[in-house]
């Protein structure tokens, strides 16, 4: 069935498919509406799960995490300050393995104030442990909210799954709704493999001395390095159930290239369009999505970047005293490569606090990083006038 | 109370087991051994950061035969109430699901998330052992600690200068259907509040004052004869209110000085004759304002029900 949907209804469209058990959240611009559509639903009866409306978002995520290990499908939304109000929960979930996911919509933070799309919220949680999927449309964004949970359940790991303000959260566009029944055979109703059971009584989350914490950290990212497996997996059985694919890093019109635009988010959308016209201008121009965030697609992107002569991230994100962060790791992730196929990286901050990211702010970074003849490739702004 | 009347109350079975961490002489381990035997082995703990994180044990251990989550400091009633809605879901609606913490985690960092659950009515049993201040990190103030006492953030030179938070009156002015205070010192009463609170649903708020020796600097056989003390003299009172409105003195406060149990201690030691007067006034100008609301309690019915949607 399709249908013209906003964002933020995809994801709630995502988690009523995906049968949800306990949702727990709190009101933020522009999530709101994921969760004003999932109190619909819980209200009207076509969703049978246990809402809980919370003071904050740090109760929220707090009950997502009492949810979820006593053994319920958990599903909470947030964005910008309530993420980073999260924060100390966001490890919890992470550290106490506890399949939580997660809608984030990416909004800036304050101050000043400012609700316009800008990534810094979701990527200042890089470390928390919880897996980072951004996405591209809102068809990817109901997509990846169902294919989260699979990926957290089959390994105990909280999932994030990132959509841009206002440009996908408030922005309708034809979305397919999968069929019910074939999304139950693709996700089945959560058997955790550890939860409070009265009939089985264990303590979760005590002191632990310095001679098994660490082995706890190895196996946490033991299931990371599981995830990009899993992933594949998942979006197979996708794939072959309804026909679409999305890939944890995609390259497009890369053949031959001599650059390559990397891109995260709606940012790609725009991309797409400038690489089509320099393609038709006989220009050697393609880009890389990044879907994946965390764990970070290092061999895939060495495989979609090596041997390209020149790189340019663009990041809708800094990381204040460094650099862009997805260019950052894109660095790093390089560095290993052989001297002759690392690419030069040029690191471009745009689009931040929601400034919007034209066709003519790509073809920029595209000119500037053709014409550099400066060792100056990291920090790169466009569009500031100071 | 007589023995036999103790051996015939408390039942036998042990949810809390020996081998806990506990300091010597602490209360608060023998508060948890009751209530657990109450509230019986469907019973799930939640407990945030406190004292009982180490009295506890360590992974892989547990001194408790109830499924047990530690919590964040900041978050017991919200990860309870996410336990609450996960068993409901599955269809239990019979256990008990018991957030159990110190006072640092229920006047101070948790209060937010406690005043969200009670706000919810939430359909949990919320404790707090009140051991006066931040015991596990070393004696440190919190708004629990009373007037005029030493901690090693409120030194002797110039001790805690606020009155403890009136915690009972907080989570009472939410109309919860139970809120009660409650001591070891008194075991049936608390067995009582706690069956009680057993049989009620939404959120149930018992207030157990948990004499400290390392913190409140008294020798660790006096646990329970201070405990005794601070209701006798009305500066720990037992009573109980339902549904914010109806307040009932649980048992006989005889009105004893003041000085006798703040001299028991070594937190009290600094202070001259005219603070224990200022003390003594504080508690006695406190019990007359809750006898009032006891008497103007008398005879005051149930709330009428409220009105359930859909």
């Amino acid at each position: 069935m399709k249908k013209v949907i906003i964002g933020n209804h995809a994801v709630s469209w995502g988690a009523q498919l995906a049968r949800v058990e306990v949702i727990s959240a709190y009101p933020i611009t522009p999530q709101t509406q994921i969760v004003e559509k999932l109190s619909e639903m819980c209200a009207d009866g076509s969703l049978a799960a246990r809402f809980i409306k919370v003071e904050s978002e740090h109760s929220a995520m707090a009950a997502c995490i009492g949810a979820s290990a006593a053994g319920a499908r958990t599903f909470t939304a947030t964005s910008s300050h309530g993420l980073v109000y999260m924060h100390e929960m966001l490890h919890w979930a992470a550290g106490g393995r506890h399949p939580v996911v997660m809608a984030e919509v990416n909004r800036a933070l304050g101050p000043g104030w400012n609700i316009w799309t800008d990534q810094n919220d979701s990527l200042s949680q890089r470390d928390t442990g919880w897996v980072q999927l951004y996405c591209e449309t809102n068809q990817e964004v109901l997509d990846t909210t169902i294919q989260s949970f699979k990926i957290a359940e089959a390994l105990d790991l909280p999932v994030m799954l990132v959509l841009d303000a206002f440009y996908l959260s408030h922005t309708a566009e034809p979305v397919d709704i999968p069929d019910q029944e074939m999304v139950d055979r693709f996700l089945p109703p959560r058997e955790a493999r550890f939860k409070l059971d009265v009939n089985d009584p264990h303590a979760f989350g005590a002191l632990v001395r310095p001679d098994s914490y660490m082995e706890m950290r190895w196996l946490q990212q033991q299931a990371m390095r599981e995830v990009p497996g899993v992933f594949d997996k998942v979006e197979a059985d996708w794939m072959r159930m309804f026909g679409r694919h999305y890939g944890a890093v995609e390259s497009y019109r890369a053949e031959d290239a001599e650059l390559l635009l990397v891109t995260s988010g709606t940012v790609t959308s725009t991309a797409r369009f400038v690489v089509d016209r320099r393609r038709e201008a006989g220009e050697a121009i393609g880009l890389v999505k990044v879907k994946m965030f965390r764990p970070f697609p290092t061999g895939p992107l060495r495989e979609a970047l090596g041997g390209v002569e020149r790189v340019a991230v663009l990041d809708r994100n800094i990381s204040p005293g460094h650099s862009g962060i997805f260019a950052e790791e894109t660095r790093a992730a390089l560095y290993d490569l052989p001297p002759e196929d690392r690419p030069e990286i040029y690191g471009y901050i745009i689009g931040l606090g929601g400034r919007d990211v034209t066709p003519s702010v790509i073809d920029e970074v595209i000119d500037r990083t053709r014409r550099s003849t400066s060792a100056e490739r990291e920090d790169l702004w466009v569009g500031v006038s100071p | 109370m007589s023995q036999l009347r103790i051996d015939q109350e408390i039942p036998g079975e042990e949810l809390m087991t020996s081998g806990h961490l506990a300091c010597p002489g602490c209360a608060a381990p023998l508060a948890m051994r009751l209530v657990l035997k109450a509230l019986g082995p469907k019973t799930v703990v939640v407990m945030p950061a406190s004292c009982f994180t180490i009295i506890a044990g360590p992974w892989p251990q547990s001194s408790l035969r109830v499924p047990l989550y530690h919590a964040a400091f900041a978050a017991g009633p919200a990860v309870a109430s996410g336990v609450r809605a996960a068993l409901d879901i599955q269809g239990d609606t019979d256990t008990t699901v018991l957030v159990w913490v110190g006072d640092g985690g229920t006047f101070d960092i948790g209060l937010q998330s406690l005043s969200g659950a009670a706000e919810r009515n939430e359909n949990i049993l919320y404790c707090c052992y009140d051991n006066e201040a931040y015991m596990n990190t070393g004696i440190q103030r919190s708004s629990a600690t009373p007037w005029g006492a030493w901690t090693t953030t409120t030194p002797a030179q110039h001790p805690e200068s606020s009155p403890k938070k009136d915690i009972l009156g907080i989570l009472a002015a939410h109309r919860i259907p139970y809120a009660a205070t409650a001591t070891i010192a008194y075991p049936v009463d608390l067995l009582e509040k706690v069956r009680h609170a057993r049989a009620l649903r939404g959120t149930r708020f018992l207030h157990i004052l948990s004499p400290c020796p390392p913190g409140w600097k008294c020798a660790d056989d006096e646990t329970i004869e201070i405990a005794r003390m601070a209701v006798q003299n009305r500066v720990f009172p037992l009573l109980e209110v339902q549904d914010g409105e109806r307040w009932r003195f649980t048992v006989d406060h005889a009105g004893d000085p003041v000085e006798p149990y703040l001299r028991r201690q070594g937190r009290f030691r600094h202070l001259n004759d005219e603070q224990v007067a200022h003390i003594q006034a504080d508690v006695d100008a406190r019990w007359e304002s809750l006898r009032r609301r006891v008497e103007a309690s008398a005879g005051r019915g149930a709330l009428t029900q409220s009105l359930a949607f859909g």
